[in-house]
């Protein structure tokens, strides 16, 4: 059964005014998580080899090679799941 | 001092992160541990694990001699006039938490003022407006400046007859600002008030004697200078722990529990300080451990710590100065901070930033630091902070500069 949870170790909601959350990737997962997302999210920019700027279904997002991501303007964790679900599988 | 014989007592720092060498700036979080503080716990469960103070038994009172030996060790570390004026308890949040409550329940009504500052760490604030919603007292804040300096003139006109308690932080857990808490502690006192300390981010780095500061409580924290996490210490005055009532019930804070001749309730008699205060079996391992710590850094000496991280401090901060977009916030005033550096980068968050250098395998925190009132002051969303500690060296601030030179031209 394909599932966000195969790919994601934690979600952290971030500390700060900005309220965006971080999706960290298991780490012998992050890879093949992170081509996935490419494949399906717009490629905006791509900083140094270390950040990706990506758009998908009107959120942007960053990817950082190192396996975590940042999403930005989130409503809840069920828009985020639905989010991941579509960008994973 | 020499910071690279420090490092070989810490066998984290031979981590790699993303293959590369961790460099730990997230000490004002919570530092990292020497093989002492490690092995001391390891002793403790290998060799003498018992209950303290309730068992006659060989190593129930070998942990027990052990245990209050550390109160002892800690007592003397912070100049305190008798180990019996250290309450152990998780941290420096349980520690204003059990004045709040214990000290604040009995002593705080409608018309009491509690005066704390802007620039408090949320465990200095929620702590006194939960109570002051119980008791019906308020609590006045004290302004900051733009560059997170007190504002000493509004924290003293603010004192008055109705101020039973001045509550500030010696040092800033944001901007890395000393405090003049002995100051505050003199005016407090001028006012029949008393004067509670947060020495979570001031213990650790300096040299902090509260007989000296002339203060009534003082809080803080083990994990940041070099012990366990669920280790702290309270310091008050002898004589107002015993006028205060318990803050938690059970086993240890109590010397009697009778049930009453006839009737079908209990007689209690409080323990004597501290133990009134440390209610059930206690972080036995952690408080030895602690002690372990405050050796290791007695042995650097804390006048050495402070200029470690002065120098570093300086030595970053004029680097970081010369790259536009890099905002820098706090007090340019070097000589009046700790090793504390809050920034940010201009069109980047504080937690892209954090990512970016854990790519690297530098660590920094990002956010509000537990601070929102302070970064409110400051216009923040939030903010990026590097903090150094005793095993930090020159070498991996020039590491920081090049990720950060990086950043910038992204």
């Amino acid at each position: 059964m394909a599932s966000v949870e195969n790919y994601v170790a934690r979600i952290e909601g971030t500390c700060g005014a900005e309220k965006d959350v971080i999706v960290v990737f298991k780490y012998d997962k992050k890879d093949e998580a992170i081509d996935r997302i490419l494949k399906k999210a717009q490629l905006k920019n791509c900083l140094a080899g270390i950040i990706f700027e990506l758009a998908f279904n009107n959120v942007s997002f960053r990817v950082y090679s190192s396996g975590k991501a940042i999403f930005r303007s989130i409503k809840n964790k069920e828009e985020l799941f639905k989010i991941l679900t579509s960008l994973l599988f | 001092m020499d910071p690279y014989k420090i490092r070989e007592d810490f066998p984290i720092l031979k981590r790699k992160i993303n293959s590369n060498p961790l460099i730990y700036f997230d000490n004002a979080a919570t530092t990292q541990k020497p093989r002492q503080v490690i092995e001391a716990i390891s002793d403790f469960y290998e060799n003498y694990n018992a209950n303290v103070h309730r068992a006659v038994h060989t190593i129930s009172l070998e942990a027990t001699e052990r245990y209050e030996k550390a109160r002892e060790k800690i007592s003397a570390f912070i100049g305190a006039r008798d180990s019996s004026e250290i309450v152990f308890v998780r941290g420096t949040t349980e520690a204003i938490n059990l004045v709040a409550y214990s000290w604040g329940l009995g002593n705080l009504g409608k018309g009491d003022e509690v005066l704390v500052s802007l620039m408090e760490h949320h465990s200095n604030i929620v702590p006194w407006e939960i109570v002051a919603k119980l008791r019906g007292f308020t609590v006045e804040y004290a302004q900051v400046h733009a560059d997170g300096t007190l504002d000493y003139e509004d924290f003293e006109s603010k004192f008055s007859s109705k101020t039973r308690i001045a509550c500030l932080s010696q040092v800033s857990n944001v901007s890395g600002v000393v405090n003049d808490v002995k100051r505050i502690a003199k005016v407090a006192h001028e006012h029949s008030a008393l004067m509670l300390v947060d020495g979570a981010q001031s213990v650790p780095h300096m040299p902090v004697d509260v007989k000296d500061l002339d203060i009534d409580f003082l809080a803080f924290s083990g994990h940041k200078m070099l012990g366990p996490t669920g280790i702290g210490a309270l310091y008050a005055r002898r004589e107002l722990l015993e006028k205060m009532g318990p803050f938690q019930g059970g086993g240890e804070m109590i010397k009697d529990v009778s049930l009453s001749q006839g009737r079908e309730t209990c007689d209690i008699t409080w323990n004597e300080p501290p133990w009134k205060f440390e209610a059930g079996t206690p972080n036995t391992s952690g408080a030895i451990a602690l002690s372990e710590a405050v050796k290791y850094l007695e042995q650097i000496g804390m006048a050495d710590v402070l200029e470690h991280e002065r120098l570093l401090n300086e030595y970053a901060v004029k680097q970081m100065q010369k790259f536009p977009k890099v905002t820098i916030y706090g007090s340019s005033g070097l000589s009046s901070k700790c090793g504390i550096i809050p920034f940010n980068i201009d069109g980047l968050s504080s937690h892209d930033v954090a990512l970016y250098f854990d790519n690297y395998g530098i660590m920094i925190r990002s956010g509000f630091h537990c601070a929102q009132p302070l970064h409110q002051v400051f216009r923040l969303q939030s903010s990026a902070r590097a903090s150094f500690y005793i095993y930090n060296t020159r070498e991996e601030v020039d590491r920081f500069m090049e990720v950060l030179q990086e950043i910038e031209q992204l």
